[in-house]
């Protein structure tokens, strides 16, 4: 992580400050304030593309990044210069982290939203993104700062040991074992109810002709 | 397309199953025994599993079993049926013109042929008997449950087990430090020593900036330092409000609340719990709260009003 201030201040100028104020203190109504913010928040807005934003009053959305990894060390050193939280470390392979209990966190913590198979949804006023493309560093950002409507997670509530666990089960939950062999393309329980209807509709039709049937004279 | 594929399916069926042969002119049929004794059977059974459903309402009300008893009564005297209309009763297939009614003597006819179809059943009473107990005591099973509706039923709904200085406590039973839940986080908590499964038991407790509280007056100091409490339980079908939206930069994003996964029932968090989506029927009870000593979380009280979901009444 070698950014640039410099350069990342001369980046900021021209694809940032129409929002967020030649200053970084944002624009009343349009931005927040950039000051306090810290790396960990620029990483996650910059690597996932949801910034730069068209529409300041859309949610952001995940697309591929606008810059190159260079210039978004060079924007994220800029933006950590005017302070706050440092990118966080996540060893996802190392430490003895357990899979089942990175499930078990992500289903008090995480599923309610972004559903166990971790592919999202909606919610009331927004909707929920997939963590399919979400990389281990992402989760454990996203954990700390709470983009957009996503609610924070401290120390206190989730340490870093458990929410690297949460991040190894989203990396699990791309591509998951599926030992009854019918995974309904991951997208969770409603699918899986709906199937189960259309499953118990046959069948009810199968007793209806059982039962009898109307013979003309 | 699903209503053609339905339709397909039905025709299909219809063109594999053999034509149904009749016996031809008056049928002359003897009382298939193993088939009523399978009806027996099966109603017997039927009118074990109703049974069954009303002594576990007492001795043993968990819903699993109350309703794989319920089920299985339902299953036992539809295939009885099922059995008695395909094996038991005789099937013929009378041609009447009409309008020969009219006449009085042709009516004792239709009369006679109506009769003969009870031939071929023997044991009629025993049948008739073992139907009534059967549609009975499964009506005795389908009315049992309102017993639930008794005084008992205030008494267990008014209970609570908060209290003003009941510690918070997560759900390994650690006490909450208050300074430790950051602006825009969600706890889950429950009351210390009670039990987690009471519907009063569950609450949120989250942290939003003083300035953006908006309580109603009889609430002022329920929240110290921006920290809300509510009962966790939905009020539409007491699901638990476990999705949370706390926005980063409040003017472009939706506001503060929580929102039900079930149907999406969305309550402000800042404005003491008032339903803003969805169909609940009343706000989110709110938990008055209060830093003790030591700088965890205790309730300054009960609820704002009943937690979990509506009943009849709810509002007296």
């Amino acid at each position: 992580m070698s950014g640039n201030p410099q350069r990342g201040r001369d980046l900021y100028l021209t694809g940032c400050q129409s929002c967020h104020g030649f200053d970084a203190r944002g624009i009343q109504g349009t931005a927040p304030t950039l000051h306090g913010v810290g790396a960990a928040s620029a990483d996650f807005y910059l690597t996932t593309g949801r910034m730069p934003l068209d529409d300041p009053h859309s949610q952001p959305d995940r697309t591929e990044p606008a810059y190159d990894r260079q210039s978004i060390d060079d924007l994220v050193a800029y933006i950590g210069s005017l302070g706050g939280p440092e990118i966080p470390q996540v060893d996802v392979v190392g430490g003895r982290l357990n899979l089942g209990e990175g499930q078990r966190l992500f289903t008090n913590s995480c599923a309610a939203c972004h559903q166990i198979a971790g592919r999202g949804g909606v919610m009331s006023g927004a909707f929920v993104p997939t963590l399919l493309e979400a990389t281990p560093r992402q989760v454990v950002e996203a954990a700390r700062i709470g983009p957009y409507v996503m609610p924070r997670f401290s120390e206190t509530q989730l340490n870093d040991r458990e929410l690297a666990a949460i991040a190894r089960y989203v990396q699990y939950a791309k591509h998951p074992q599926n030992p009854g062999g019918w995974a309904l393309f991951d997208v969770g329980p409603v699918p899986e109810g709906m199937v189960a209807w259309l499953i118990g509709l046959l069948a009810l039709l199968l007793v209806i002709r059982m039962l009898g049937r109307n013979e003309a004279p | 397309m699903k209503r053609w594929l339905i339709a397909a399916l039905v025709l299909l069926l219809g063109k594999l199953r053999p034509p149904r042969a009749l016996p031809p002119g008056r049928p002359v049929r003897e009382p298939d025994r193993r088939a009523e004794n399978l009806t027996f059977l099966l109603l017997l059974c039927a009118m074990a599993a109703a049974a069954a459903f009303i002594a576990f309402y007492f001795a043993n009300p968990d819903t699993q079993f109350l309703g794989a008893t319920l089920g299985l009564a339902f299953v036992l005297l539809a295939a009885a049926c099922l059995v008695a209309g395909k094996r038991v009763v005789p099937q013929i297939e009378g041609v009447k013109e009409r309008p020969e009614l009219e006449h009085p003597f042709e009516q004792d006819e239709v009369v006679a042929v109506i009769a003969e179809g009870g031939e071929g059943v023997s044991r009629k009473r025993f049948f008739l008997l073992a139907g009534g107990g059967a549609a009975g005591l499964m009506g005795a099973a389908l009315l049992t449950p309102a017993l639930s509706c008794g005084p008992e039923a205030n008494r267990v709904l008014s209970r609570s087990p908060w209290n003003r200085g009941r510690l918070l406590v997560t759900e390994l039973d650690e006490p909450i430090v208050a300074a430790g839940i950051v602006v825009g986080e969600l706890v889950t908590a429950f009351p210390s020593g009670a039990d987690k499964e009471d519907i009063a038991s569950p609450v949120i407790v989250v942290r939003v900036r003083p300035d953006e509280l908006d309580l109603p007056d009889d609430r002022r100091g329920w929240a110290p330092e921006g920290l809300i409490g509510y009962s966790k339980i939905c009020t539409h079908a007491g699901c638990a409000v476990s999705e949370y939206r706390y926005p980063s930069y409040g003017p472009t994003a939706p506001g503060p609340a929580v929102v039900c996964p079930c149907h999406y029932s969305t309550f402000s968090v800042t404005e003491g719990g008032k339903r803003i989506f969805g169909p609940a029927g009343r706000a989110l009870p709110q938990l008055p709260l209060a830093i003790n000593g030591d700088g965890q979380l205790v309730a300054d009280g009960d609820f704002s009003g009943r937690p979990g979901p509506g009943w009849w009444g709810v509002r007296k």
